[in-house]
């Protein structure tokens, strides 16, 4: 029994979403293997090799695998699949993208962001929002998941010691081409895998008076998110969106401002170790989750608890 | 060109479902079930590139229940031309529905199928791809600008991050993210006009699909339950409290 992790990289940099499926594989049992899949990326392999409990990486390097296109990287994971029983890949916006094409191939079912290991067939996923949990058993001869990163913590970056192999690439699919990416730059934390994250919602009002967080995530070394509201308004970039379409988190603080704390925003958050409502309206269902509420306008409470901190 | 939406019956989404007693799933019994948001997108885009002329006819395909047939209703209310049920009593994953909708799209032959990113209820975010995979067609998820071509689909995604946009060769799988468009409002002639729409049905035999899962669902729980938390009444005691009680600052 192998288990293949399909690392999440950008060509330079591993991604720590892949750290957290590789625990995920731990715990599986047997041993870890390492796909990295681009190009100009033998940096991103050796840092998977440095990865504690990796046992080998795979590096297939060439210009198709460059952007992570779904055919090509599908293929990509196919041409080596067929010497694990279990296939892993973070549940990421790229994970999602291709775990379900390979499963198909393989003609098994997939099992998405999963967030526990019963045994080596048995898991466990939120369903409905989070607001359920089921847990499932594959017959499938091979196990193709998507792993949810909050569900498990990170294996050590360093401290392993795993070969380098590399393996043939794919021939280009010809089916679709990368044409661009527009990214945005920021110099806090990753949302996905901050301590602490400031969400702002609705009450905000704007995307000027949404600056009025930048002082207090500062402060605290934290990401920003917002819920959907806040992002259908303009007020905050898509990707900071927290919920059940957006991002899931669980940092060990999570403070949201100005949020009434709908299910699907719930499903993205409630993982989270302490959670702080700020908001105006006593009823909000936020406060159903929050473990310290406080009822107050946020113009007044933000800058207050920014200069108190 | 023709076009396909594909369109899940699922519990509405304001609805706060609760687990069974014993375990065995979610209590969807008298709840008020509704079109997946994310496929009231991806129809309304198929009805949008026929309004723009880039598409001839739109065929909105469900799997399930013969309730499914409401939600087809719903989407020739939205503008689509035609539905087609692929009716089954078997609770379908996945895998299956990408099957049996791979064998509607054989039939069919279209040029774009589009698709929800995700169905809310089993969250499972699989569909739209296993579909692109089994037909050997490209394929573009999360979906938030489609602009069509000559012979290709130009499609703006989002990702972690922010957006990248791809190019497909058509035909191509399409699936709808949040932002792709604001669908609209069904109206009261549309909904009349819808009912006198061609609805077929098909089933997974006549298909040459096994709609049984290999998957299966030993039980569903209660998520656990958090500690009843603490309205503080100012500020100076939340510090105090994050400090010293839950010692995260």
């Amino acid at each position: 029994m192998t288990t293949l992790v399909i690392a999440e990289h950008d060509n330079a940099q591993l991604k720590g979403a892949t750290l957290n499926a590789v625990a995920a594989a731990a715990k599986i049992g047997g041993d870890v293997h390492v796909l990295v899949a681009g190009a100009n990326a033998r940096a991103v392999a050796d840092q998977a090799a440095q990865a504690a409990g990796v046992a080998k990486v795979l590096l297939a390097d060439a210009p198709q695998l460059a952007d992570g296109l779904a055919e090509n990287v599908a293929a990509q994971v196919l041409a080596v699949a067929s010497s694990y029983s279990h296939i892993l890949f973070p549940a990421t916006a790229s994970g999602k993208n291709v775990a379900p094409r390979v499963a198909a191939k393989l003609d098994v079912a997939q099992i998405s962001d999963i967030i526990g290991v019963e045994s080596a067939d048995t898991f466990q996923r939120p369903i409905y929002a989070g607001n359920a949990i089921a847990t499932v058993q594959s017959a499938d001869a091979v196990k193709v998941i998507t792993v949810r990163t909050t569900g498990f913590d990170a294996v050590a970056a360093q401290g392993g010691s795993a070969s380098v192999e590399d393996v043939a690439a794919v021939a280009d699919s010809g089916l679709s081409t990368f044409v661009g990416r527009e990214v945005a730059k920021s110099d806090r934390p990753e949302l996905a895998g901050a301590r602490v994250v400031v969400s702002g919602g609705r009450g905000l009002g704007s995307a000027e008076n949404f600056k009025i967080l930048d002082p207090l995530a500062d402060k605290l070394g934290a990401a920003l998110g917002a819920s959907r509201a806040a992002v259908d308004a303009g007020y905050a970039p898509n990707d900071w969106q927290v919920g059940q379409t957006g991002k899931i988190v669980a940092p060990q603080l999570y403070v949201a401002v100005g949020i009434s704390g709908a299910i699907q925003h719930l499903a993205g958050m409630k993982d989270s170790k302490v959670i702080v409502a700020i908001n105006k309206d006593p009823e909000a269902p936020i406060f159903g989750v929050a473990d310290y509420g406080l009822v107050g306008d946020l113009f007044q409470v933000v800058p207050e608890l920014t200069n108190a901190l | 060109m023709k076009v396909i939406a594909a369109v899940k019956r699922v519990v509405d989404y304001n609805v706060n479902v609760r687990v069974k007693a014993d375990q065995s799933g979610v209590d969807i019994g008298n709840v008020k079930m509704s079109m997946n948001p994310f496929d009231e997108i991806a129809v309304e885009a198929a009805v949008r590139l026929k309004e723009q002329g880039a598409a001839a006819e739109v065929v909105a395909v469900s799997c399930g229940t013969a309730q499914s047939q409401e939600t087809l209703r719903t989407a020739l209310a939205i503008g689509a031309d035609r539905g087609v049920l692929v009716q089954t009593d078997v609770a379908l994953q996945p895998l299956e529905v990408a099957k049996l909708l791979c064998a509607v799209v054989r039939k069919e032959s279209p040029s774009l199928v589009i698709l929800g990113k995700q169905a809310i209820d089993d969250d499972a975010c699989q569909t739209g791809q296993m579909l692109a995979a089994l037909l050997g067609w490209p394929q573009a998820t999360n979906a938030s600008a489609i602009e069509i071509g000559a012979g290709t689909a130009r499609v703006t995604r989002e990702v972690d991050g922010g957006l990248e946009v791809v190019e497909l060769t058509l035909p191509a799988i399409v699936t709808a993210d949040l932002r792709l468009n604001e669908p609209r409002y069904v109206t009261l002639p549309n909904i009349m006009k819808a009912k006198k729409k061609p609805l077929d049905t098909e089933t997974p035999e006549g298909l040459g699909v096994d709609p049984a899962s290999r998957l299966q669902t030993l039980r569903v729980e209660e998520p656990a339950g958090r500690a009843p938390g603490v309205k503080v009444a100012d500020v100076a005691a939340l510090v105090d409290k994050l400090k010293n009680e839950a010692k995260v600052i």
